[in-house]
């Protein structure tokens, strides 16, 4: 489905955004056209358009579907076998499929690409119907609140009532617990994956360093590249660099890397990348700005450091989740340094302050953050077994 | 689509397993449909049963990695955690029952821990080795070693139960702590025995004790 490009009248005060690629594979809709979505930062969107894609069958019920939450530089093509842009198998092929823990025999998938990003849901790439480009920094700063509230308006739209699950990692988790504290008449059960419920100022930190990366940039010429033609891609590569080292483990990268040349035998006593890890960092750095785009990068970092439950609720965690009839399952993994499992810990804490059902388990491994997207037995052992227990709970039949 | 063997988890057991026959009694003692939360909860099996045969709306506590996954795969909502340290989170009256089963000797604040099962939870169900049996006063009198036993494998190097309590020993601290004792059992060689007025001689011949209690 395509938006048309004449659709520009918008509410009073409202935003009009036009999707910059109209035509990407998967489903997309227009939102906001006769009420505007209100942002937290006091600006009003609408009409806006909203990319997702979805796996497997909504059953008659409409009581099979699971919501995958992606994470800061994820999209909607979460179990695709060939990405429209990368033409690599989607981030979490690993986890939903035939027979795997979100297994589409059983439950309909539905991946939305976030508010503010850039694989067609509204973002600062897409057009600004009163100009005719794109936004830019013009585009309002959004939250992962504003972003909850957009899949909202997805899953009314669906005609679903309740989702039977929502999940994600890392960014995900933080979008997974804003659905549980928002709407929690709406989904069954919430799975925080390796997740926060406030982003630590360690984390504030190292997203100001890719931010900053991407700004000093002569090519991002104050968020206006497009119209000058160019890419910030060098520092959106620095910054994507950095964050990389971050979703690793310290022992995860001595492991794959440990000291080793690249392609030589000696150091070179110059600046090329001598070491196998330097030339990692470099590839993935250089691959990613093929794929997204640097002021996307701006805004959902912002919205992840924005995030803080618990200041949403008189700075009480556990008011955010009172009364709740939803069946939590946290997890976390023993080598992630950027979500630490004590920031699970305090989400568990919270919960049984309120008495809410909660199952929390921290996997072992040396994967750090990324794990979550790995092939983790235990990790999907604990999927299953708890999506199998809540799906008999609630009456959903088995395949 | 990836074509990578993953175990899809283990099934939810049609009907749960017989319970080991102390944890039989244990669940024996809680009314059905009522709330419960089992304070190291093992593998789940209790607290499975539980869910189960008697619709509890059961939750769990456990401090081994293995026993947490084993839990959850199961379905059950057990967290990974500590006895000594999570419950304070815990609402008071917030559960009908909390179990704290064959733990007690292994917990460094007992007083506080049994102020907290109490705070939680309507009644309390508390299961623990009585090192008043004969059999360990006899091998402390005779050998002049450390007591250990079937139940109670370890050398005192490497035991994990540092309250080496008998039964009159809990009696007076549930006095002390004004706690009222509602049922007591007795079990000796996997027999159990209701005993009514529980004293010197279920010290002597009872190799575990559960009480049921309730504070008011």
């Amino acid at each position: 489905m395509s938006i048309s490009s004449g659709s520009t009248s918008s509410a009073a005060g409202s935003l009009p955004v036009l999707p910059a690629v109209p035509d990407l594979p998967g489903h997309m809709i227009e939102l906001g056209r006769t009420a505007p979505l209100a942002l937290a930062c006091g600006q009003a969107i609408g009409p806006f358009p909203v990319a997702y894609q979805t796996y497997g069958t909504l059953n008659a019920a409409r009581s099979n579907a699971i919501l995958v939450c992606h994470a800061l530089t994820g999209d909607q093509y979460a179990a695709d076998d060939s990405h429209p842009v990368t033409g690599k198998p989607g981030w979490w092929q690993a986890v939903i499929g035939a027979g795997l823990p979100l297994d589409v025999e059983r439950y309909f998938i539905i991946c939305i690409n976030v508010l503010g990003g850039c694989m067609g849901t509204a973002g600062p790439k897409d057009i600004n119907p009163v100009t005719g480009g794109p936004y830019g920094l013009g585009f309002p700063v959004i939250t992962i609140g504003d972003m909850v509230a957009a899949q909202k308006l997805v899953i009314d739209d669906l005609g679903i009532d309740r989702l039977f699950c929502v999940i994600g990692g890392s960014m995900g988790a933080m979008q997974v617990l804003e659905w549980a504290s928002r709407y929690p008449d709406r989904i069954r059960c919430a799975i925080p994956i390796a997740g926060a419920a406030r982003h630590s100022a360690q984390n504030i930190a190292f997203h100001e360093v890719g931010r900053q990366a991407i700004m000093a940039d002569p090519n991002w010429c104050d968020g206006d590249y497009h119209a000058h033609n160019v890419k910030p891609e060098r520092g959106l590569a620095v910054a994507r660099m950095a964050a990389h080292i971050t979703y690793l483990s310290d022992s995860a990268m001595h492991r794959k890397f440990g000291r080793e040349l690249q392609d030589r035998t000696a150091v070179t006593f110059g600046f090329d990348a001598d070491f196998q890890v330097e030339s990692y960092l470099r590839h993935q750095g250089s691959t990613f700005v093929d794929r997204f785009d640097a002021n996307s990068y701006l805004y959902i970092t912002r919205a992840m450091d924005y995030f803080d439950l618990a200041a949403d609720h008189g700075g009480v965690l556990a008011n955010a989740f009172i009364g709740s009839p939803v069946r939590f399952c946290l997890i976390s993994f023993t080598s992630d340094w950027l979500f630490p499992t004590a920031e699970s810990r305090r989400i568990v804490h919270a919960l049984n302050a309120v008495a809410a059902p909660v199952s929390f388990v921290e996997i072992q491994t040396d994967a750090g953050h990324d794990a979550f997207l790995l092939d983790e037995r235990e990790f999907f052992r604990i999927l299953s077994g708890f999506l199998s227990g809540a799906a008999e709970l609630y009456g959903l039949n088995g395949r | 689509m990836s074509t990578t063997l993953v175990p899809s988890g283990a099934p939810v057991a049609a009907s749960p397993l017989p319970l080991r026959a102390d944890l039989q009694l244990v669940a024996d003692m809680i009314e059905p449909g009522s709330r419960v939360l089992d304070v190291g909860c093992g593998d789940g099996a209790l607290l499975h049963y539980l869910v189960r045969s008697k619709q509890v709306d059961g939750r769990g506590i456990e401090l081994s990695q293995e026993g947490v996954n084993a839990s959850v795969s199961l379905g059950l909502a057990v967290i990974q955690g500590d006895a000594g340290t999570d419950l304070k989170d815990y609402p008071a009256h917030s559960f009908d029952y909390v179990i704290l089963s064959q733990t007690l000797q292994t917990i460094f604040d007992v007083r506080g821990v049994l102020d907290d099962l109490l705070r939680i939870g309507r009644h309390a169900i508390v299961s623990f080795p009585n090192f008043g049996y004969w059999r360990m006063r006899a091998m402390l009198a005779i050998t002049g070693h450390a007591p250990r036993s079937e139940k109670l494998p370890y050398d005192w190097y490497d035991s994990p139960n540092i309250r080496v309590c008998t039964i009159i020993d809990f009696l007076e601290l549930a006095d002390t702590m004004g706690i009222t004792i509602e049922r007591a059992v007795m079990a000796r060689h996997g027999r159990f025995k209701v005993a009514d007025r529980p004293g010197w001689l279920s010290n002597l011949i009872a190799q575990e004790a559960v009480f049921l209690l309730r504070r008011d």
